[in-house]
């Protein structure tokens, strides 16, 4: 399963408590991650990524592993531990957007 | 006895105040979308428990909730406002051509007569509508397509469509106004639009008689007497006795006459209000004194509503949805601030107390007469 961390903001507009476990099916990469996310939650649409374009919103960040995945390829393969579960996958609500 | 739900939208979140007809005792509930800026919210005409509220941020973007127990409880609904076919440009601040671009839902008005249908008027300036009760939208482009589109260009806050009027006589007809391109007007439902803006003078345009490009803030009307619309523009109080078809100054002996909101009595629709604030440069009342507007002769004339604000040391100020009327017999008159206070009158605004001080900044202020 994928763990998924997201923000408190969007805790409470989807209602989830703590951490979402996703079932991803194929390659788990950031966009099959984010459509699996979509898929169970659609209050999340548009507010993660554009709804048309996927483009990831300018003030959402994606980390995982200690390391900032924002400017990856959203098809490139997630690292081994978020694929295991072993780390979460972090959605971050960065600091310039409040 | 009736009630009154006055619905705020503010920087940080949503509250609902509830109270009974004589508008003494007030319930506070709230914060609703905790965090996010409400910049609108608003109830149905034709069934007063469903509101629509614009939710947004500037991590997560648009969000619209609709309530279907006059607030109590929202669910989220739909919240994709795509253009129609390519958006194309108007101007920058700088002049330069640049994309229309979605940012956010300014303003939501219920249609008159159907609890499912609602405007949305939205920025980069756009009108969109919903037929399913806010879960799908789409846009009337006609308006953002005007051949004049291309030229409009942002006030400060952004190039929003904040001001949309319903005509309730004429059921095709529909106002919406612009900042900075002006107010416009569909006699088709909102298929077609024309500027109207034909005796706006503003300084700070270019061609100050233009078509477009006048920076009108606020648009009112008394539903008894459509014809007749006022406006707060950035500088002037105007009237226009058909339909927007000219307009004349009314500002008469107002100590300034720019400010945002403005707003007509629920009984006589020759008696209107405004917030004169000091200047584009300074958003505060004149001397730190906050004063409310009244004329009684539909403007030229206009008296000093002071009793219950204050007078002293003031200087929020009161942004152009922050303003609202009841329909009681003792018509109530509600504003917010920036600063956080709802201030309310029972009587037409001879006497006022507010009925919170502390909010974060309010943006929006609605009001809802219970049967």
């Amino acid at each position: 399963m994928i763990r998924v961390v997201l923000p408190a903001h969007l805790r409470t507009l989807a209602r989830i408590d703590g951490e979402v476990e996703l079932s991803v099916p194929g390659q788990v990469t950031q966009r099959s991650v984010l459509d699996a996310l979509e898929a169970r939650y659609p209050v999340l649409r548009g507010t993660i990524r554009d709804h048309r374009t996927a483009q990831r919103r300018a003030f959402m960040r994606f980390f995982a592993c200690e390391q900032d995945l924002s400017h990856e390829q959203p098809d490139a393969p997630l690292p081994e531990r978020v694929v295991t579960g072993a780390e979460p996958y972090l959605i971050v609500a960065a600091m310039a957007g409040g | 006895m009736s009630g009154i739900r006055v619905l705020v939208g503010t920087r940080k979140g949503a509250f609902v105040l509830s109270s009974d007809g004589k508008r003494e005792r007030w319930d506070v509930s709230g914060p609703f979308f905790s965090g996010w800026e409400i910049y609108h919210l608003k109830g149905s005409p034709a069934d007063p428990d469903r509101l629509y509220a614009s939710q947004s941020s500037g991590w997560s973007g648009q969000v619209i909730q609709r309530s279907e127990d006059g607030g109590a409880t929202w669910e989220p609904v739909g919240n994709e406002f795509s253009y129609d076919g390519t958006p194309g440009t108007h101007q920058w601040y700088d002049g330069t051509p640049h994309p229309w671009e979605f940012a956010r839902v300014w303003h939501l008005e219920p249609a008159l007569d159907d609890p499912d249908t609602v405007f949305a008027g939205v920025e980069d300036a756009g009108l969109f509508r919903s037929t399913d009760g806010g879960r799908n939208w789409q846009e009337l482009p006609g308006l953002r397509e005007h051949k004049s589109g291309s030229s409009w260009q942002p006030g400060a806050g952004g190039m929003c469509l904040h001001t949309i009027i319903l005509d309730p006589a004429e059921r095709t007809r529909m106002f919406a106004a612009i900042s900075a391109a002006g107010a416009f007007r569909s006699d088709d439902a909102g298929q077609t639009w024309r500027p109207v803006n034909h005796g706006l003078h503003s300084e700070g345009i270019p061609d100050p008689n233009a078509e477009v490009g006048h920076c009108v803030h606020r648009l009112a009307m008394h539903p008894a007497r459509p014809e007749v619309l006022y406006m707060q523009k950035h500088w002037d109080v105007m009237r226009s006795d058909d339909a927007g078809e000219s307009w004349r100054e009314i500002s008469g002996n107002l100590p300034t006459d720019f400010g945002f909101p403005i707003d007509v009595h629920a009984h006589e629709p020759d008696t209107v209000y405004v917030v004169p604030i000091t200047s584009d440069a300074e958003h505060f009342p004149p001397e730190g004194k906050l004063r409310v507007y009244r004329s009684r002769t539909g403007g030229d004339e206009w008296e000093p509503l002071t009793r219950g604000l204050p007078q002293q040391h003031c200087y929020v100020n009161v942004l152009r949805d922050a303003m609202a009327v009841d329909s009681l017999e003792d018509c109530g008159i509600y504003f917010g601030t920036t600063g956080g206070q709802v201030y309310a009158s029972a009587d037409s605004g001879d006497n006022w107390a507010p009925i919170v001080r502390d909010l974060p900044a309010v943006l929006s202020v609605e009001v809802q007469t219970l049967p």
